[in-house]
């Protein structure tokens, strides 16, 4: 269980780093295709790509203490 | 946090240090500039202060030893420097020295003045001797002193070869002994009361003498040494006196001899001269006469020097023998006694009669002196008358008695004339003669008497000393005689003494042999007797120890047998409580293989075992049933593991510590680790007996489960770290729960080992 936070970070750090780099890749892409070569597209694409991985991060920290409920229609 | 708190201070430190040093080093020289001639001043005090000290501890050292010790002894380098100031110590030494020397002085001053009152009683002798004897006779009376101190000596050896008793006669011993060796040499003190003087000397002198008597053997050997030397001491001696007396007598016979032929050659000269005076013979006769007595005259006058070269020689021969008899009786040897004693009685003889011979001699050289000065006178007269009788006729001749036919009558007649003349001038002398022959008479009788007197006198004298020397030589020869009977009859006394002595000894041993013998017949007897009834006891003591013995032992086999059948129940319970401890013994060892890293091994055998061995006992049975199922699967692991999995759990519990349900962002989750870098806790700290709200601090928490680790207390590390909440708690939630397992674990485990004990201990006690 020690070493699951140390997944964790990995895990996170991973996929933060992915989600960035394509994020950028895909900005890159929009920049030269559809947006004239500037640089906006790139770094709303890395900030897409990051803010992806920090929320993901933050869910896979936070899966221990959410709190799955369901609807339970009420049979009367 | 702390940390960098510290790193900053430490900056800040270390910008400001460099201006302060400035700012210090600028006060202490203002400091030392204002101030400088007041330290001066003080290190002057101070140095002042110092030598003053030392001086006067040199000088105080000086007058002092016992304070000069003490400082030497306490202040490593002071004896040097005292050394140098004050020389070495010496006085102080001399003290102690002082006393042994002192305690040697005595006994070495004692012999000292042993030896001075022995040299001085040697002296006192030597002079009581010296005054005592002139023309010593022979050595006179070792007599009764030396036959004493004999006496003395051998009765005290005999004493003290007896009894070794150290007796005081033994100075009397060794000094005698010792001092007849001495006393040999004190030559005659004149008579007893000398003698008893000198005993008393003697003995006074051997009582101051410190007591040291000499062993038997040592005093024997003295003794025979003393012995051996006197012999050769005698045997030189008698050669001596023998040469010195054969010479001297020589001598003396030679001078007696020349005497005797010198007192012939004056008697014959006298008698010659006698005759030529008287004899009217014819002038050859007469010249014959006169050429005889002019021969006798020579003859006289060499045997006159003869007899007086022979006296000399003679005289010097026996003062060489008194010589040689003074310094043998300065040997003062007993035996030679005798030999001194004959020497000087030869001596004495030889004196006498040469004393004699020259009396007999100096008689006749008188008589021949008178008949000179008669044929003299008779001579004077002749040679006057023939004067007379050629003044009247020169022409006749000197040998007028042949010249009766050739004188005239004239001549006759002047002759008868001259006669006549003569005889008137002879008869006037005559009566003149007459007249003072009264005085002429007394004057001679003076003159004889004076000479009578001189003579007497000188015979008076030699016969005197001859007498006395005579009575002298007597009366040793009487105390020589004497001194041997007294020492013969002393001899037999002695030898009766000791014959009684052997005799008494002889009865009084047979008489104490009987009463040892009674004694210890006696003695024995007694023993014997009580040895034998000691010797009956015993048995029958052991008699009764054995019957003892016997009824004893059967009982006890009789108790043994029961005892033995009663174990055999309580046996069974104990191997099979033994059994149960044996199994749990395993068990409990089972714990630990655990290793560090991987788990012990899976308890199922070992519980399983535990599980055979307790079949009817519900108790064991339950608890051994309550094992954990995990720590059966799989086994528990080691306190040391957890421990070591701990410290690494430590660190990241305290990364987590602020994430719990509410707080579980990534902002939170860089917030938890921020202040995990910057909090620092104690690494260990003691856990408090009971919790507070405060305690619960995950940091808190965890230093002290770390402190529980580290003192061993496992459980109530788990109970602390059970106390974490969120994140924390989800981290050490394994670790939790292993730790759990091995508590559960051990808690059975020692459950049962307790109780298997307990059962143990139960089975061995007697029934």
């Amino acid at each position: 269980m020690a070493d699951e936070l140390g997944r964790k970070w990995d895990r996170c750090l991973a996929d933060t780093a992915l989600k960035t780099v394509t994020g950028v890749g895909i900005g890159i892409v929009f920049s030269v295709l559809f947006f004239k070569r500037r640089t906006w597209p790139v770094s709303f694409g890395s900030g897409l790509g990051l803010g992806m991985g920090y929320s993901n991060c933050q869910h896979d920290f936070r899966s221990p203490y959410l709190i799955h409920g369901r609807v339970v229609k009420e049979q009367s | 946090m702390l940390r960098v708190c510290l790193r900053g201070v430490k900056a800040t430190a270390q910008k400001s240090s460099g201006r302060i040093r400035l700012t210090n080093v600028q006060q202490c020289r203002e400091y030392t500039t204002g101030e400088s001639s007041s330290a001066s001043r003080v290190v002057a005090a101070g140095l002042l202060t110092v030598t003053g000290g030392i001086g006067g501890t040199i000088i105080y050292a000086k007058w002092d030893h016992k304070f000069r010790a003490a400082v030497e002894k306490n202040v490593p380098y002071s004896e040097w420097l005292l050394g140098l100031a004050l020389g070495p110590v010496s006085q102080d030494s001399g003290l102690p020295i002082r006393k042994p020397m002192e305690s040697i002085q005595p006994p070495s001053m004692l012999e000292k003045q042993m030896r001075t009152s022995k040299a001085k009683s040697e002296k006192k002798l030597k002079e009581t001797t010296e005054h005592g004897a002139q023309d010593s006779g022979p050595a006179s009376p070792q007599p009764a002193q030396n036959i004493q101190a004999e006496a003395s000596a051998e009765a005290t050896q005999i004493i003290s070869a007896i009894s070794e008793v150290q007796s005081i006669p033994a100075p009397c011993d060794t000094e005698p002994t010792a001092a007849a060796g001495d006393c040999k040499e004190c030559s005659d003190p004149n008579i007893a009361l000398e003698t008893a003087t000198v005993f008393q000397d003697t003995k006074s002198a051997g009582t101051a003498e410190p007591l040291r008597e000499r062993s038997a053997e040592e005093v024997a050997a003295r003794l025979a040494q003393q012995n051996q030397d006197e012999k050769d001491i005698i045997t030189s001696l008698s050669a001596q006196l023998d040469d010195s007396l054969a010479s001297s007598a020589k001598a003396t016979l030679q001078a007696i001899g020349a005497q005797e032929a010198a007192l012939q050659a004056i008697t014959q000269h006298t008698h010659k001269l006698k005759e030529a005076m008287e004899a009217e013979g014819p002038s050859e006769e007469k010249s014959t006469q006169w050429k005889d007595l002019e021969a006798a005259l020579a003859d006289r006058t060499t045997s006159v020097n003869d007899a007086k070269t022979a006296l000399v020689k003679a005289n010097e021969a026996l003062d060489s023998l008194k010589s040689v008899i003074d310094k043998s009786k300065g040997l003062k040897i007993t035996a030679a006694r005798p030999l001194i004693l004959a020497a000087e009685e030869n001596l004495h003889k030889m004196v006498v009669d040469l004393d004699k011979v020259v009396s007999k001699v100096q008689s006749a050289e008188s008589e021949a002196k008178i008949v000179a000065q008669y044929t003299e006178l008779v001579h004077e007269a002749k040679q006057q008358f023939q004067r007379e009788v050629s003044s009247l006729t020169p022409e006749i001749q000197a040998n007028w008695k042949g010249l009766t036919g050739k004188l005239s009558t004239d001549d006759l007649n002047a002759l008868i004339a001259h006669a006549h003349r003569r005889i008137d001038q002879l008869n006037r002398e005559l009566a003149e003669q007459r007249v003072q022959e009264q005085i002429h008479m007394e004057a001679a009788l003076e003159q004889q008497r004076a000479e009578d007197q001189r003579a007497l006198d000188k015979a008076v004298g030699t016969a005197k000393q001859h007498v006395k020397e005579e009575a002298r030589l007597e009366q040793e020869r009487k105390l020589a005689e004497l001194r041997e009977v007294i020492e013969a009859e002393m001899r037999t006394q002695l030898r009766r003494q000791a014959a009684a002595h052997t005799d008494h000894v002889r009865d009084v041993l047979k008489v104490q042999e009987q009463e040892l013998r009674a004694e210890a017949e006696q003695e024995l007897s007694s023993k014997l007797l009580a040895q034998e009834t000691r010797y009956r006891q015993l048995t029958q003591e052991q008699l009764d120890d054995f019957t003892l013995d016997m009824n004893a032992a059967y009982a006890r086999l009789k108790g043994v047998e029961e005892a033995i059948d009663s174990h055999v129940e309580a046996e069974e319970e104990a191997r099979k409580a033994h059994r149960l401890w044996l199994s749990v013994e395993a068990l409990t060892y089972t714990l630990k293989t655990a290793s560090t890293e991987s788990p012990s091994m899976p308890l199922e055998d070992a519980a399983e075992a535990v599980r055979a061995s307790c079949v009817e006992n519900d108790f064991a049975l339950a608890l051994a049933s309550a094992l954990p199922e995990e720590s059966l699967k799989r086994g528990v692991y080691s306190e040391a593991s957890l421990r070591a999995r701990f410290n690494s759990l430590r660190s990241l519990a305290r990364r987590v510590a602020l994430i719990d349900e509410s707080h579980n962002t990534l902002y939170q989750y860089f917030l938890s680790y921020v202040q995990a870098a910057l909090l620092f806790e104690k690494q260990q700290e003691v856990p408090p007996t009971q919790l507070r709200s405060e305690d619960l601090d995950p940091f808190k928490l965890l230093s002290y489960a770390s402190y529980c680790l580290e003192h061993g207390d496992l459980e109530l590390a788990a109970k602390l770290v059970n106390q974490l909440r969120g994140e924390a708690r989800r981290v050490v939630e394994d670790w939790l729960i292993e730790a759990r397992l091995t508590l559960e674990t051990r808690q059975v485990i020692s459950l049962l080992s307790a109780y298997a004990n307990a059962v143990g201990l139960g089975t061995t006690q007697a029934p």
